[in-house]
């Protein structure tokens, strides 16, 4: 099964697992059972059509998916999806 | 070319008896102008370094003044700087270690206006900032100048870094096109950072800064390095270069810098986070109120660590993540004062609660710091 290796910001959001296993044929199906397990973590994951939100990078091993065929990208079942969301540091908004 | 003194030939032997180094390596650096934004987390680490590696100039951008709760992370001010303003600190700190190097100050919030000026005269800059606007305005800066940007990024126990703005190589709009909607990540002033963590990411950023001087090595150009302290594990991704990007691509539609506060939606977010003045509430109006034996009930929508850290006597914890799910067990016939520690996530929780039909949900100005400032000063800040 591919698995999904979930940033520290997300962790909250699928029960402070660090992976989590899923099941899909694509990028997208993988996604589409991440959040089907673990609700809460969607709209930090998608935005309101359901696309990626733009924030939010997803990689199938080291390549971004906007390079493969984004949400269209095949799995086998060794791969490893990262999310890396953008993240600024310190600062608290005013 | 600079020449080295003999004072410095007996400083940088270690750096001379390297080939890779050498005279000529060392006399560039020497010659080198590296502008560090930022002198906190990231930057700490990262000035030190550069001094004692001998960049010739360092500039450092900050127009912050040290906090006690800085010294966790911040290696370059200590305990006495507390209060001092930290171009100033550093630049002491930087005298100390290597009184050889030209310290530039620019006690400043790096802007549209000054940032191009500012830049201009650097051969390398070192973003470790920690706010978005400011990241983009670095990063727009940097291509429209032709200047690599040795980027470092940190969130808790994870870190981020690469070299950006490099000939041939991505931009860091070509990795993040743009920035979250603000309120929705949360800040490390939120969500903490492991105080070590800066250490290792603004040391990644310093040997790239010296790489890129020297000319010598791989840089990160074109990859995103990851580290995850907690697993202790470097990984990277590849970064291309994004024909379409708006400033670096082929047809760049930002040909100037922008406003950049605009850019990542501050304005729309402050004014959407703003309470109605009537909804808020001060602390010493709380408790004046509570010991006339009023029925208020208090809120605290902080994290179960914070909660345990300090709390409002007799309040009732409901992390703001977890507002929703506890809604139901709220009155909304009483009078429900809701608190965290400025006031700026208990103002998020008001709007909601207000939405769902609780009319009688207060915000406490100022949360409770202002608590400890204003009635209980046994409740440590944090």
């Amino acid at each position: 099964m591919p698995r999904i290796l979930i940033p520290t910001p997300l962790r909250p959001y699928v029960e402070h697992q660090p992976a989590v296993e899923v099941e899909g044929a694509t990028v997208g199906e993988a996604l589409k059972d991440l959040v089907r397990r673990h609700a809460a973590v969607a709209r930090h994951l998608l935005d309101e059509t359901g696309a990626i939100r733009s924030f939010v990078n997803v990689y199938v091993n080291d390549e971004d998916i906007r390079h493969l065929q984004r949400t269209e990208t095949s799995l086998a079942g060794t791969d490893t999806i990262s999310i890396v969301p953008s993240v600024a540091g310190g600062r608290e908004v005013r | 070319m600079a020449r080295l003194t003999p004072e410095e030939i007996r400083r940088y032997s270690r750096h001379l008896i390297m080939p890779e180094v050498g005279l000529a390596g060392q006399e560039r650096l020497k010659d080198a102008r590296v502008l560090c934004v930022g002198t906190g987390g990231l930057g700490s680490p990262l000035a030190l370094y550069l001094a004692a590696a001998g960049v010739g100039t360092i500039g450092l951008v900050d127009f912050d003044e040290v906090d006690e709760s800085n010294l966790q992370r911040q290696i370059i001010h200590g305990t006495s700087d507390v209060g001092r303003r930290k171009v100033v600190s550093a630049r002491e700190t930087i005298r100390e270690i290597n009184p050889n190097v030209h310290v530039e100050l620019y006690e400043t919030r790096l802007s549209s206006s000054n940032a191009l000026d500012i830049l201009a005269s650097f051969d390398v800059i070192a973003d470790g900032t920690d706010n978005f606007p400011t990241r983009y305005l670095v990063n727009d800066a940097c291509v429209l100048l032709g200047k690599p940007n040795a980027y470092g990024s940190i969130f808790r126990f994870e870190g981020q870094a690469s070299v950006f703005c490099h000939p041939e190589g991505p931009c860091y709009r070509c990795l993040y096109p743009e920035p979250p909607p603000p309120g929705l990540v949360p800040s490390c002033a939120e969500g903490g950072v492991l105080g070590i963590l800066p250490g290792t990411i603004g040391l990644v950023q310093a040997t790239e800064v010296i790489k890129l001087v020297l000319g010598i090595g791989e840089t990160l150009v074109g990859r995103l390095m990851l580290y995850d302290a907690l697993s202790m594990k470097f990984r990277e991704m590849r970064v291309r270069r994004d024909p379409a990007c708006p400033v670096c691509g082929e047809n760049p539609s930002i040909r100037d810098l922008i406003d950049y506060d605009e850019f990542c939606g501050i304005p729309e977010w402050e004014e959407s986070q703003r309470v109605d003045s009537d909804w808020e509430i001060g602390a010493t109006e709380v408790h004046e109120r509570r010991l006339r034996g009023e029925d208020l009930f208090l809120l605290d929508v902080r994290n179960p660590d914070e909660f345990s850290l300090c709390r409002i006597e007799g309040s009732h914890l409901l992390p703001l993540p977890h507002l929703l799910d506890g809604v139901s067990e709220l009155d909304s016939a009483r009078e429900i004062i809701v608190y965290c520690r400025t006031g700026i996530r208990s103002a998020q929780a008001v709007n909601v609660l207000r939405d769902m039909g609780f009319r009688k949900a207060k915000n406490l100005r100022g949360g409770i710091h202002a608590w400890s400032a204003e009635v209980d000063p046994s409740i440590p800040r944090y």
